[in-house]
């Protein structure tokens, strides 16, 4: 697969289990009836290994926390808005809480972060869960931005026996990191440009957003993309922040309620840094609009356009209607 | 070093149980009386499955290796009405017995539910409806290392509310789950009134048995029933879960419980306590 071909980070996350796999037995994929191309190759060629617990998201995080506590890696994969709050305190009680007392390499893995899935209105949209998982004390929250990102957190998560949350949009996406970046993934963000006295932090699908906006901007703005909330290395990214007037946060979430924004403006300030910040998202309410992800994007002023005015216009907050 | 496993309940064995039982139960209420914050009417009611689970040699366990790869596993799913188990873990040693007298108090580490950081305590309890469903992943892991463990689980009827634990019970019987036993503290009241008039589990072995588990009832204060339906289990070749549901009086042993519908929350001062420890003795 080239670098520079579309693809979606569910087949790249599970090829890349697929994979581990053939070289370890200690591999089981939990799913809630939820599939992928990527997921067929596993079940058949590891049918013993992929168990379909059904569409119960708590059964299917109740049955990896029992197979890892046997010593197993598992991979509990659905829908992001149902798997991280349908079974929300299955993961705080048998993951989070868990994890403070004993190793248990969990993962769940929710597709559809954000407004990826566009069309199917507010039920599957998943505005919510940077938030609820970071809450969570031990849990790891990993949010790629392209699809060799994924695949590199799935390796990752191999070695890692701590209780996961990975968020991946539904749809495909081409890769920001062509050179193989970010170096260490334990720092959870990467500097993808440099310039200006504005950065724009993103996560998730955003980051390929703003991406597309900075190349309209002359190198106006600096761009950074927040791809894990825990790990997440807090002293580096002040390092990469300070040397802006200003950061732009922009997210598929809601605005002041503890995702991506609430990260930065609470980073910031404990380091005393006069730095303004614009936050970037959903404001309070669910959007029943019909429309592609760019409408939707448009309707909440997160589209390019909405950023590039956010860089080159002060305002006290941007969000939609 | 793991317990002998006996498969006929003969007389000395009984005569063991009650004892260990009666014992069991005596000092639960002594817990009580220096942790009123401890549920003692849904901790009495689950004495003899308890007591026949981990004295009747039905349970595999080393207290020097909490941990021990070939333990049977144990999960107190009814985290609430487990107090019963911290008598049995001191009595085993797993924790010490100077220790009973710290439940609840500053800096010990039995609280009022049962909780992993305890030796011989599997999961994290209190939140209802999660044991099943971790038990069928542990199930499942064993059977795929090939271990002849077992995994047990109690839970409380009111408990049995809990969605999660009726998606564990479908994935089990489609799973063919043959190494987990599920044991129902049936004493049929929840927190606020009988099960029947909140929900009617009725009848319940029947309702289990459709999804495909093998299940009977029992009189669960009656030692030699709960040790041959837990036999049963064990010798069963249906390739299906067990199911244990035990008939149980909430409250068991201390009249002014057993008659009320509200002895979930109902505390029992000290003098209470010695009367009825003294009534047991």
């Amino acid at each position: 697969m080239s670098q520079a071909q579309s693809m979606t980070m569910r087949d790249a996350f599970f090829d890349r289990l697929l994979v581990a796999m053939r070289q370890h037995e200690n591999i089981f994929i939990v799913t809630d009836d939820f599939g992928a191309p990527a997921l067929d190759k596993i079940r058949s060629e590891f049918g013993d290994r992929f168990i379909n617990v059904g569409i119960a998201e708590q059964s299917a995080v109740n049955v990896a926390t029992g197979l890892a506590i046997e010593g197993f890696t598992t991979y509990a994969f659905g829908i992001a808005g149902f798997m991280s709050m349908r079974c929300y305190e299955q993961i705080r009680t048998n993951l989070s809480m868990a994890a403070q007392v004993r190793p248990l390499n969990v993962n769940i893995v929710g597709v559809g972060a954000g407004l990826s899935y566009d069309l199917s209105g507010p039920s599957h949209h998943c505005l919510e869960d940077i938030t609820l998982m970071r809450l969570l004390p031990h849990l790891e929250v990993f949010s790629p931005s392209d699809w060799a990102l994924a695949a590199r957190v799935a390796e990752r998560s191999l070695h890692s026996h701590r209780p996961k949350y990975f968020r991946l949009d539904s749809k495909p996406v081409t890769n920001l990191y062509q050179d193989g970046a970010p170096a260490d993934l334990e720092d959870g963000f990467c500097e993808l440009a440099q310039g200006g006295d504005t950065c724009v932090v993103a996560t998730g699908f955003m980051t390929q957003v703003a991406h597309r906006a900075l190349a309209q901007s002359a190198g106006r703005a600096g761009l950074v993309d927040v791809f894990a909330f825990r790990p997440l290395n807090e002293e580096r990214l002040f390092r990469a922040l300070e040397k802006y007037r200003r950061v732009v946060t922009v997210e598929e979430g809601f605005l002041n309620r503890g995702g991506l924004d609430a990260m930065i403006v609470g980073l910031l300030a404990r380091h005393d840094a006069r730095i303004a910040v614009r936050a970037m998202g959903v404001n309070d309410h669910y959007l029943f609009e019909v429309g592609n992800r760019a409408h939707l994007h448009q309707l909440c002023g997160i589209d390019e356009r909405g950023i590039l005015q956010a860089i080159a216009t002060p305002a006290a907050r941007s969000g939609n209607p | 070093m793991a317990n002998d496993v006996k498969e006929i309940a003969d007389a000395a064995l009984l005569a063991r149980l009650k004892e260990k039982a009666a014992w069991v139960r005596r000092e639960t209420l002594k817990i009580h009386g220096i942790a009123p914050e401890t549920r003692i009417a849904s901790s009495l009611s689950a004495v003899e499955v308890l007591a026949t689970l981990y004295y009747g040699g039905w349970l595999r366990f080393d207290p020097r290796q909490p941990q021990w790869e070939g333990r049977d596993r144990f999960i107190a799913s009814k985290g609430h009405g487990c107090i019963a188990l911290y008598p049995i873990l001191a009595d085993l040693g797993f924790i010490g017995r100077e220790e009973l007298a710290t439940v609840c108090k500053p800096g010990s580490r039995l609280g009022g539910i049962p909780d992993m950081q305890i030796p011989g305590i599997e999961t994290t309890n209190g939140s209802l409806g999660h044991g099943l469903g971790v038990a069928c992943g542990i199930a499942v892991g064993l059977r795929q290392k090939r271990s002849d463990a077992r995994v047990y689980v109690v839970c409380g009827d009111g408990e049995l509310c809990e969605g999660s634990i009726w998606e564990a019970v479908m994935f089990a019987g489609q799973q063919g789950l043959s190494n987990l036993t599920l044991i129902v503290d049936y004493n049929g009241i929840s927190m606020l009134d009988y099960c029947r008039n909140i929900i009617n589990l009725e009848p319940l072995d029947r309702k289990l048995r459709e999804f495909q588990w093998d299940a009977i009832t029992v009189d669960g204060h009656d030692l030699g029933a709960v040790h041959r339906a837990l036999a049963d289990g064990r010798q069963s070749r249906t390739g299906r879960p067990q199911a244990i549901v035990a008939r149980t009086v909430k409250g068991k042993g201390v009249p002014s419980l057993e008659s009320d519908v509200l002895c979930h929350v109902k505390t029992l001062n000290a003098q209470q306590v010695a009367e009825a420890v003294g009534r047991l003795s």
